[in-house]
C-alpha cells in the first residue's frame, strides 16, 4: 500500500493557503444535503461539530458522556499554546513551528506541524470572542506563561482550568446548533462499529448506554474524535471512560494504524496508592519551577524525609543535567524516577516514588508566595494523599497520560479509509514521538475549527450528497457482528471481572511496554497479551444483560478493544529499534545513557495494516522529509 | 496510616426509571482509609460481580473533580462531608469512626433515575441550549486583544465559569432550583464585553427555560452554594435576577 500524505507542494508558509484554494468547494446553498457523523465531543469533536453546523451541513453528534461537556478535554488544566508573541519575546509561527518538530523528536510531519502553528492564533481569537475567562493582566490583556520548558512565553490559561473553559466554549458553540436543529446531539450513545459501503466510511453502528438498543447512523462522511489510549495500560490520567474503541473498529476496517508505541508518560503524578487504584491524578508540571526532585542516597533508605541529612540527598536531576535541571522534558524526567527506584532508592511505603521537595522554596520565597503559586495543587495533593506538602515533600511519580500515536491521516485529516476522517488526540498526526505541553488541545481545537471545515468540503463535493438507508444490508451485518459480540460476552460467565483482567494487560505493558523497553521484554509482552486476550475470552465475567444500563458490559467491550490494541503497541515498539521522544529502547542509548535516535533507518511513520484476528498486522511507512529544518540530537545537559 | 475500616452501606437500587427502588444493605470489611469513596463502591461493585450481582450502577469519569460527572448524595448530603470537594475526590478517612454510611442519588423531579445513582441531568444541557452562548461563528472573530476586559471583571466572570455543571445545587435546594447553575452562566456572560449584545436576551431565554424543565424557584436558601464543589457564589443569583427584571424591563 502506497501512503499518499496529499501535503501540497510549494514553500512551508504557503502551502496551507495554496491547499485551501485548490479544494473543491461545497456550494452554500447545497451543504444542507450533506450530513457529516462526528463522534466524540471532547475539544475536538465539539468544535467541528458546530463549526461544520455554523457551514450549514447537518450534523449527527455523539459521546459517551451523559453531556457533552463531560468529555476528557474537560480535565486539561495547564494551557494552551500560540504563536501570539504578545510578551515580544521573540517568538512566531515558525518558532512554535521548530519547537514542536524538535520536541516530537523529528518524527511528525513539517507541513502539518507549520499549519498547526498557523491556525494555532486563530483558536485564541475564536475562544476570546466566545467568551472564555482566559488569565488577564490589569491593562485587560491576555495573560501567558512560559510551559514544558519553552524558552517563550506562549501559553494562554484559565486558572488551572483551561481545558474546562476551553472546552465549555466549544460546548456553548454546539449549544447554539442544537438549538437552530443543525446538530442532533445523542449523549449516552457509544460508537461500535463503522459502516463502510463501497470503501466508503458511511456511518456508525452504536449503543445507547441507557438501554441497550443498538442503532445506525449513516451519512456522507464520519468523524472520529474519540480521544486517546492511554487507559490501555489500565491506570493513566485519562478520564475513567476515556477507550480506544471507535479507532481500534475503524482500524479492523481498513484504517491504518500510526506509531502505537509513541505514550507520553508525565513525570508528575501521585505515585499508587493501593490496589484499589483506579485512576492516576496529574500533579501540574508547573510545580517542578520551584520544586526540587530527590531521593536518598542509599538504598533502601526509610527514614523520613526530615531525617534525612542534606549531604545524604541525591537531587539527581540537577546533577545530571546542570543547565535544565529539574525541568528537563517530561520523557527525561520520567525515565529518571524510574532509574532511581529500579535501583532501590525510591521512597513512601512502595518504594515507587520520588521527592518533588518545596522546603527552599518556602524558604527563598516564602510561605505565602508558594501557597500563592500552587496553594489549590497542594491542598488537592493533601486531600488525596493526606499529607501536607508545606511540611513534608511530596511524593511524585510517572504516569502514562498522552498518545501521540493513533488512526494514521493524511493532509486532509482523512484515514485511508475514504469518508473517514480522524481528528484531535485519536490521530497520530502533529506531535511525533513526544508531545509538548500545551498543545493537545491547540490541535485539538486546530483540527475541529480551522481544518476540517476545508478539508471535508474538498471531499464531499468530489463524492456529491447520497444517503443510505439503515435498512441496507450492509449496515444490517455490523449491526449483527456488535450484537454477537455483546451476546458472546454476556454468555462466557466466567470467574475474573473486567477490572481484574484489564489489570493484567495494564501491568504486560507499563512492565515490559512503559517507560524503558528492550526487546526481550517487548518480545515477553507480544507473548503474555494474546495469553490474557484469551482469558478474556474464555474467562471474563460480567452480569446483568445488554438491554439495560450496564457499565461492566461497556468496560468489557473497550478492554476487547485494548487487548488487540496493546499488542499492537508492542509489535511497534519492537520494530522501533531506536529511541525516540516518549520511546525509550535500552539498546538505543548516547555514551550519556540518554536517548539515541536513528535518523537513516527510522525516520517514517509506522502505519499498522489490520489483517485480521490474531494475525500479524503489516507495517507501511511513510517516509517523513525534512526539508526546511535540520535534524539534530537534543541536549538538556 | 490509619487503620482499614468495617462499613454498613445502605444503597439505593432502582433497576430503571420505571421502578419503585429500595434500600439494599452491603457489608464492606477492611476498607482502606486511603482509598477514594468511588474505589470503595468499585471494590464493592467487584465482589457483587463475584457474587453473580449486578454491581451497583454510578457515574464517574475524571475522578479529579472537575467533569462534573460523579454525584451522590451520603448520609444526606450532596457529595458528601467535605467542603468545596466533589464525590470522586472524598476519601474514606472522612468517614472515620463511622460504621454506616447511606448512599442516595441526586433526587429531584428533573432529574430522573436511570438506574440505581445514576440520573439523567439533561435539564441543564437545555438550559444552556436556551442562550447560555454568544452567537459568533468559527472565523469570525477579531484578534483576541482587540477585545479589552478589565481584570477584576475577567477574573469574576472566570469565578462563575468554574462550574462543572454537576447540578449538586439542585439536589441540596429544598426547592430543587437550578438557580445557581444558571446564574453562574448568566453572570460569566453578562460580566464580559463579548457577552454585552445578547444579554437580555439570554437572561429570559435561560431563566424561562429552567421553569420549563421544571427546576423550582430560588428563595435565597443558601443550601446551593454549601453544596457547590467549586464554590460559585450565590451573588450570582442576585445578578441573574437583575439582569432578568432589566431584560423584562426591556
Ligand atoms: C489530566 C490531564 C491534563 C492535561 N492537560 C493538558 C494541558 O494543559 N494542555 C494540553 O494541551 N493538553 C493537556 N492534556 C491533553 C488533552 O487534554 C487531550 O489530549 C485532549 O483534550 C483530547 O481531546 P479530544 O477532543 O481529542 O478527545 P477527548 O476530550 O478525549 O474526547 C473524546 C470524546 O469522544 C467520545 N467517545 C469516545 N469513544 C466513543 C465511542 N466509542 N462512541 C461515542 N463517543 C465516544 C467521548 O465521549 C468524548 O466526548 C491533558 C490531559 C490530561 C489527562
Ligand atoms: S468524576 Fe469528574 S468530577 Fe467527579
Amino acid at each position: 500500500m502506497k501512503l499518499d500524505s496529499k501535503i501540497p507542494s510549494g514553500p512551508l508558509a504557503k502551502k496551507w493557503d495554496k491547499h485551501k484554494f485548490e479544494l473543491k468547494l461545497v456550494n452554500p446553498a447545497n451543504k444542507r444535503k450533506y450530513t457529516i457523523i462526528v463522534v466524540g465531543t471532547g475539544l475536538a469533536g465539539a468544535s467541528s461539530a458546530a463549526s461544520l453546523a455554523e457551514m450549514g451541513y447537518n450534523v449527527i453528534n455523539l459521546c459517551i458522556n451523559d453531556s457533552a461537556r463531560r468529555a476528557h478535554s474537560i480535565a486539561a488544566q495547564g494551557g494552551i499554546n500560540a504563536a501570539k508573541n504578545y510578551p515580544n519575546d521573540g517568538d512566531s509561527v515558525w518558532r512554535l513551528f521548530y519547537d514542536t518538530i524538535k520536541g516530537g523528536d523529528y518524527r511528525s510531519r513539517e507541513a502539518n506541524v507549520y499549519r498547526l502553528a498557523q491556525v494555532s492564533n486563530n483558536i485564541i481569537d475564536q475562544a476570546v470572542a466566545q467568551g472564555v475567562p482566559f488569565a488577564r493582566e490589569y491593562g485587560g490583556l491576555l495573560a501567558h506563561r512560559s510551559f514544558g520548558g519553552a524558552q517563550v512565553s506562549r501559553t494562554f490559561y484559565a486558572r488551572g482550568q483551561t481545558g474546562q473553559q476551553l472546552l465549555l466554549g466549544a460546548y456553548s458553540a454546539q449549544m447554539r446548533q442544537v438549538k437552530l436543529g443543525k446538530i442532533k446531539l445523542y449523549t449516552r450513545v457509544e460508537m461500535l462499529d463503522l459502516i463502510k459501503i463501497d470503501g466508503r466510511a458511511r456511518g456508525v453502528v452504536t449503543r445507547n448506554l441507557v438501554t441497550g438498543e443498538l442503532k445506525s447512523f449513516t451519512g456522507d462522511a464520519v468523524i472520529l474524535a474519540t480521544g486517546g489510549y492511554g487507559n490501555a495500560f489500565y491506570l493513566s490520567t485519562n478520564a475513567v471512560n476515556s477507550n480506544a474503541s471507535a479507532a481500534w473498529r475503524a482500524h479492523r476496517r481498513g484504517a491504518l494504524f500510526s506509531n502505537p508505541c509513541m505514550v507520553q508518560i508525565h513525570p508528575t503524578c501521585i505515585p499508587v496508592s493501593g490496589d484499589h487504584q483506579s485512576k492516576l491524578t496529574l500533579m501540574s508540571e508547573s510545580l517542578r519551577n520551584d520544586g526540587r526532585v530527590w531521593v536518598p542516597k542509599k538504598k533502601g533508605d526509610k527514614r523520613p524525609a526530615n531525617e534525612i541529612p542534606e549531604s545524604e540527598r541525591d537531587y539527581y536531576l540537577e546533577n545530571k543535567y546542570p543547565s535544565f535541571g529539574n525541568l528537563v522534558p517530561r520523557d527525561i524526567a520520567s525515565r529518571n524516577a524510574k532509574e532511581v527506584c529500579d535501583e532501590g532508592r525510591g521512597v513512601g511505603a512502595s518504594g515507587l516514588a520520588v521527592y518533588l521537595d518545596f522546603e527552599d522554596a518556602i524558604k527563598r520565597l516564602g510561605k505565602d508566595v508558594v501557597t500563592e503559586k500552587y496553594g489549590n495543587l497542594f491542598e488537592m495533593y493533601e486531600r488525596i494523599t493526606d499529607e501536607n506538602p508545606y511540611k513534608q515533600p511530596m511524593r511524585i511519580f510517572p504516569a502514562i497520560h498522552y498518545s501521540m500515536g493513533g488512526v494514521w491521516v493524511d493532509y486532509n485529516l482523512q484515514s485511508t479509509i475514504p469518508g473517514l476522517f480522524v481528528l484531535g488526540e485519536a490521530n497520530f498526526s502533529d506531535h511525533g514521538a513526544n508531545r509538548l505541553g500545551a498543545s493537545a488541545l491547540m490541535q485539538g481545537l486546530a483540527d475541529g475549527y480551522f481544518v476540517i471545515p476545508y478539508t471535508i468540503g474538498g471531499f464531499l463535493a468530489k463524492v456529491g450528497a447520497s444517503a443510505i438507508n439503515t435498512d441496507a444490508p450492509e449496515v444490517k451485518d455490523v449491526e449483527k457482528e456488535a450484537k454477537d459480540r455483546i451476546e458472546r460476552i454476556l454468555n462466557i460467565k466466567g470467574n475474573k471481572t473486567v477490572h481484574e483482567i484489564h489489570k493484567e494487560l495494564g501491568l504486560i505493558l507499563w512492565n515490559y511496554v512503559g517507560m524503558s523497553r528492550n526487546k526481550k521484554g517487548l518480545e515477553k509482552a507480544i507473548q503474555e497479551i494474546p495469553k490474557v486476550r484469551e482469558e478474556f475470552w474464555k474467562n471474563v465475567k460480567v452480569t446483568g444483560s445488554g438491554a439495560e444500563l450496564n457499565k461492566s458490559l461497556e468496560e468489557a467491550l473497550r478492554l476487547a478493544d485494548f487487548l488487540e490494541l496493546g499488542e499492537l503497541i508492542a509489535r511497534d515498539a519492537l520494530m522501533r529499534e531506536e529511541s525516540c521522544g516518549g520511546h525509550f529502547r535500552t539498546e538505543h542509548i548516547t555514551e550519556e545513557g540518554e536517548a539515541k535516535r536513528d535518523d537513516n533507518n527510522f525516520t517514517f511513520v509506522s502505519a499498522w495494516e489490520y489483517k485480521g484476528e490474531n494475525q500479524e498486522p503489516e507495517m507501511h511507512k511513510e517516509n517523513l522529509e525534512f526539508e526546511f529544518v535540520e535534524l539534530t540530537q537534543r541536549s538538556y545537559k | 496510616m490509619s487503620e482499614n475500616m468495617n462499613l454498613k452501606l445502605k444503597i439505593w437500587r432502582q433497576k430503571n426509571a420505571g421502578d419503585k427502588g429500595r434500600f439494599v444493605e452491603y457489608d464492606m470489611e477492611n476498607v482502606s482509609p486511603d482509598e477514594s469513596f468511588l474505589e470503595m463502591m468499585d471494590e464493592l461493585n467487584e465482589k457483587l460481580t463475584h457474587d453473580n450481582l449486578e454491581p451497583v450502577e454510578f457515574d464517574s469519569d475524571c475522578r479529579e473533580g472537575i467533569c462534573g460527572t460523579c454525584g451522590l448524595v451520603v448520609n444526606g448530603e450532596a457529595h458528601g462531608p467535605l467542603r468545596a470537594t466533589t464525590m470522586c475526590q472524598v476519601h474514606m478517612r472522612e468517614f472515620k469512626g463511622m460504621t454506616k454510611l447511606t448512599v442516595e442519588p441526586w433526587r429531584t423531579k428533573a432529574f430522573p433515575v436511570l438506574k440505581d445513582l445514576v440520573v439523567d441531568r439533561g435539564a441543564l444541557d437545555k438550559i444552556q441550549q436556551a442562550g447560555g452562548y454568544i452567537s459568533i461563528n468559527t472565523g469570525n472573530a477579531p484578534d483576541a486583544h482587540a477585545i479589552q476586559v478589565p481584570k477584576e471583571a475577567s477574573d469574576l466572570a472566570m469565578d462563575a465559569a468554574a462550574c462543572i455543571g454537576c447540578g449538586a445545587c439542585v439536589a441540596a435546594c429544598p426547592n430543587a432550583s437550578a438557580s445557581l447553575f444558571t446564574a453562574a452562566k448568566i453572570s460569566q456572560f453578562a460580566l464580559l464585553p463579548q457577552g454585552g449584545p445578547e444579554r437580555k436576551r439570554r437572561a429570559a431565554q435561560m431563566v424561562t427555560q429552567m421553569d420549563i424543565e421544571g427546576f423550582g424557584d430560588c428563595s435565597n436558601l443558601g443550601e446551593c452554594e454549601a453544596a457547590c464543589p467549586k464554590e460559585i457564589s450565590i451573588s450570582n443569583i442576585a445578578r441573574m435576577k437583575r439582569e432578568f427584571v432589566g431584560a423584562m424591563l426591556g
